[in-house]
């Protein structure tokens, strides 16, 4: 149902993250489409409620309480359509609360569909236990007995191209359905078909009467040389929803307000970034970061092409737990602008994985989580990085392609208590190249906006030109192998009805010009010793600059940046840093 | 604004669903009196399967070797027992490998369930059987002081609560763990130090209740074969005042560690239950609560992490705490009678009658 500016249709999202449930209206003002206000809970996804409903209505009560705008009714009902005034006529739910999905993929073969399929799984907040395929030695009987040991949630099978060989995929199902057969009929996983289509009818007839929901789609590998995620990602949606529903009440009315449309956060937030790259794409990757408690988000869009990671053991919350498992203390601790004992940081991380919710209350305590969250972003990144294209434009293998722009979402950026510091963790989470544009999601309406591009892509377009967003910094990274205190770039910034300003910036500074919003600017870019600005090692060239709440960044601080060894004076140069950046 | 609950209550009725992973068989009955140990529904655990593959053994395709099979679903087949005997002149068995149950068969395959084994689900606690639940477990209700944890290894056990402290603070000590604390459940402050870790598994104890817990012990503490259970969470700091008072207050009582993980999804959390004489039936929990002046709260957060206060005021708006952040905050005071303004994420309210 395609909603238009003429019919002027109101719009309430509403995100159940894993500590805090946030309702965002979107309206129609002066002829276009604007953010209104958000109003946010504490989520009861969770014990003791075990329920979205009351973290829902909250959250919708405290917007009613800013807007002055009715929106329950006194049953406590979403009033949809609106009428008189009241209520709103569209209703989009995305979540992403609760445990990571318990996950065994099946596929043929390691370097094809069991590749593509732990990317499919890798686009939910699942995490996987098993790998189950022709190149897996166990007997049939251990990786039943695997199955069966693990009680997965969700089961991802997929295998052969189209038209190809069915006998070895048939051969998997009917194993998978023996270990379906076997489970206890309430232990049952719900489970996602992504494999050759000759093989559907076959796979409805083996475990359609052994799963509570089968979802059949296209094939994510219907030639050997073409991955189509797309699809099966869509039947994962529908996958997750079930899932969810089983789990926590409530959601049967998030559902029913929206359409029977409930999405995976992290999904819309893939779908909005995708959105955003067909519309403003260029030669360069459009990037969208996300840190949550629930888990860590990489959306990366390339000339239309999606690449997403979602990692919960990346996430801030319940999943920093298992965090050392991923990488050492000593990397959480390079980060750290203070002298903090490590096993003061090690207590952080186990007592936050109890208390997800809670939040640093001293500098001390803030150091940590901003550390944390350089540290977690840096591993998602790194990870979603293995799935980016090849051939994209890169100074270097091992760097981040440049992206035009790059939105970041999470409280541990949007609230953080200056924007130097949230700038700071995302250059060193990110280690951007080239010029890019760092936008701030302050309010989380990115998901928002990618479960609303679905019915009213003009309204997601609307609202991201409305100034919803905060425009952080443009940050210019020069990459280059000199020395440190070597110039590296002249940069003239001739900013439009007003200055000029000069500046020569030396291997390992990070450097701040101000150029507030709603004024504008051409900068030109010489690079010196062979540097990398953006426009190739030693290139120069001129970029249009717009005015952001920081201003004009240039991080020569070296791609991949690399920290004193020394203690001390790396805790110094983080300080100077953040003071480069305002505090 | 919803608040997260921690119970430390020193008498209240306690419900508890206990149930099995899977269907089975309850073994205890309605108004049963039961133990923490007592085992109130089983069900049948088949250890590990084997596949047998009739067609590929004796060279048919999966029609034709599914005609020679002779067991059936549900049979009990004896090791060696011939399930398919090949056509010819010599004609080729195919054999079961161990004794086992037929759990599927089809396409010229069986499958069989071997080594089966039993899964016994305890009561966890000591009480009253108040309600069946068929096929998966019982509600077990009972009496007395409950102290709820943050984390827990996952074993059930009672014994004597002995405690080793004059103090909340006061550690675990490898030095101090003699004989006289075999088979008790000892309450400490805070363990950082493996070795007492060590000497507690080797005397053994039935439990060990701890304020804290080095991170770096969880993996010993995971593998004592006797329940461990932390009230606080992880560092080196002394119990809460409110939990340390009532297990004190209550040493050398029968108590029952069920040191289950904390699942904040499905709400189990670690317990210490005291059973309790009971004139009247006391009160149960308040399962949810809202922040209001005048409720205990633990912090949960530095500063003065884990320390009991008390609600004094909510604070209108926003306010900005000593890290920079613009929180939603309360103003507590704290026993030694400062008063501090706090994030409202980092209280959670201690439901308990001190």
């Amino acid at each position: 149902m395609p909603a238009s500016l003429i019919t002027a249709d109101s719009l309430l999202t509403v995100d159940v993250g894993t500590v805090t449930t946030r309702a965002a209206l979107f309206d129609v003002v002066e002829g276009g489409y604007r953010f209104i206000a958000s109003g946010q809970a504490p989520s009861t996804a969770a014990a003791p409620y075990r329920n979205v409903a009351e973290g829902v209505h909250q959250a919708i009560g405290n917007l009613q309480t800013v807007t002055g705008r009715i929106l329950l009714g006194g049953d406590q009902r979403l009033i949809i359509p609106a009428q008189d005034g009241a209520g709103v006529d569209h209703f989009t739910a995305t979540m992403s609360a609760g445990p990571a999905l318990k996950t065994v993929v099946v596929g043929l073969l390691n370097d094809y569909s069991l590749e593509s399929i732990q990317r499919l799984a890798r686009s939910t907040y699942a995490r996987v236990l098993d790998l189950v395929s022709l190149n897996d030695r166990r007997k049939p009987e251990e990786q039943i007995d695997s199955i069966l040991r693990l009680q997965p949630d969700l089961l991802l099978i997929a295998g052969g191209t189209d038209g190809g060989a069915t006998r070895s995929i048939d051969r998997l199902v009917e194993l998978v359905g023996l270990a379906c057969y076997l489970l206890p009929a309430d232990k049952r996983p719900v489970i996602v078909y992504a494999g050759n289509q000759d093989n559907a009818v076959k796979v409805r007839n083996t475990l359609g009467p052994w799963t509570p929901s089968l979802h059949i789609s296209p094939n994510i590998l219907p030639r050997l040389e073409t991955e189509d995620i797309q699809p099966a990602q869509r039947a994962l949606v529908q996958a997750y929803a079930h899932i969810r529903r089983s789990q926590t009440g409530g959601l049967d009315d998030l559902a029913a307000w929206s359409d029977g449309s409930l999405l995976p956060t992290g999904y819309a937030h893939g779908r909005m970034v995708r959105f955003l790259g067909q519309i403003y794409g260029g030669q360069k990757g459009i990037l969208g970061v996300d840190l949550g408690a629930s888990a860590a988000t990489i959306s990366a869009a390339f000339q239309g092409r999606l690449v997403q990671g979602i990692y919960p053991h990346f996430g801030l919350g319940e999943g920093l737990g298992g965090i050392l498992r991923h990488t050492s203390l000593e990397s959480i601790l390079r980060w750290l602008p203070l002298d903090i004992p490590a096993e003061t940081v090690r207590d952080y991380i186990y007592q936050k994985a109890i208390y997800p919710a809670s939040l640093p209350a001293t500098v001390e305590d803030l150091a940590i989580e901003q550390a944390l969250a350089r540290q977690n972003l840096s591993l998602a990144m790194q990870a979603a990085a293995a799935d980016f294209p090849a051939g994209i434009p890169r100074p270097a293998p091992d760097l981040t392609p440049a992206f035009e722009p790059a939105l970041a979402g999470g409280s541990v950026f949007a609230a953080a208590p200056t924007l130097g510091q949230s700038l700071l963790m995302l250059l060193d989470g990110i280690q951007p190249t080239g010029v890019t544009t760092m936008i701030l999601d302050q309010n989380n309406l990115l998901p928002a906006l990618g479960a609303a591009a679905g019915r009213s892509p003009i309204l997601s377009v609307q609202v991201l030109e409305s100034g919803a967003f905060l425009g952080l910094a443009t940050v210019i990274s020069v990459v280059s192998g000199v020395r440190p205190n070597t110039p590296v770039l002249r940069l003239r910034l001739s900013v439009r009805g007003g200055a000029e300003t000069q500046v020569e910036v030396r291997q390992g500074a990070l450097e701040l010009i101000q150029l507030p919003p709603g004024q504008a600017g051409q900068a030109s870019l010489q690079p010196l010793h062979h540097a990398d600005a953006g426009f190739g090692a030693g290139r120069g060239g001129q970029i249009p600059v717009s005015g952001t709440a920081l201003g004009l960044v240039i991080d020569a601080r070296g791609r991949p940046l690399r920290l004193a060894p020394d203690p001390a004076r790396r805790r110094e140069m983080i300080k100077k840093w953040l003071y480069s950046l305002g505090g | 604004m919803l608040a997260p609950l921690s119970h430390i209550l020193p008498l209240t009725t306690i419900h508890r669903e206990r149930l099995l992973p899977l269907a089975g068989r309850v073994t205890a009955r309605l108004e049963q009196k039961v133990s923490p140990v007592d085992v109130v529904a089983e069900a049948s655990l088949g250890r590990e399967h084997v596949l047998l593959d009739v067609g590929q053994a004796l060279g048919l395709p999966p029609e034709a070797a599914g005609k020679l099979v002779t067991c059936k679903v549900g049979e009990r087949l004896e090791a060696g027992r011939v399930i398919a005997q090949g056509r010819g002149f010599v004609p080729l068995p195919v054999k079961v490998p161990r004794e086992g149950r037929v759990v599927a068969c089809g396409g010229g395959k069986v499958l069989l369930e071997v080594g089966e084994g039993t899964l016994e689900l305890r009561a966890g606690l000591p009480g009253i059987v108040t309600r069946i639940i068929a096929g998966r477990g019982v509600e077990v209700t009972t009496h007395g002081a409950l102290v709820q944890g943050v984390w827990g290894n996952g074993r059930v056990d009672l014994g004597l609560m002995l405690s080793m402290m004059t103090e909340p603070g006061e550690p675990l000590v490898a030095s101090r763990l003699d004989v006289s604390f075999r088979g008790s459940v000892l309450l400490a402050g805070a363990c950082s130090d493996p070795e007492a870790l060590r000497n507690a598994s080797d005397l053994p104890l039935r439990g060990l209740v701890l304020g804290s817990l080095s991170p770096a012990l969880i993996g010993l503490a995971a593998q004592a074969r006797f329940p461990v259970l932390v009230v606080d969470g992880f560092g080196n700091r002394p119990m809460n005042s409110a939990a340390y008072k009532l297990l004190a207050s209550n040493a050398r009582r029968e108590c029952t560690v069920n040191a289950e993980p904390y699942d904040r999804a499905t709400g189990t959390r670690p317990e210490v239950v005291i059973p309790l004489p009971i004139s009247q039936e006391p009160p149960a929990p308040h399962l949810g609560e809202h922040f209001t002046p005048g409720q205990r709260v633990r912090l949960c957060r530095a500063p003065r992490l884990g320390e009991i206060a008390t609600l004094v005021a909510l604070k209108p708006g926003l306010t900005t705490v000593p890290s920079g952040l613009r929180v939603a905050a309360g103003e507590v005071r704290l026993e030694d009678g400062s008063q501090l303004v706090v994030p409202l994420a980092n209280l959670e309210v201690i439901n308990s009658a001190g």
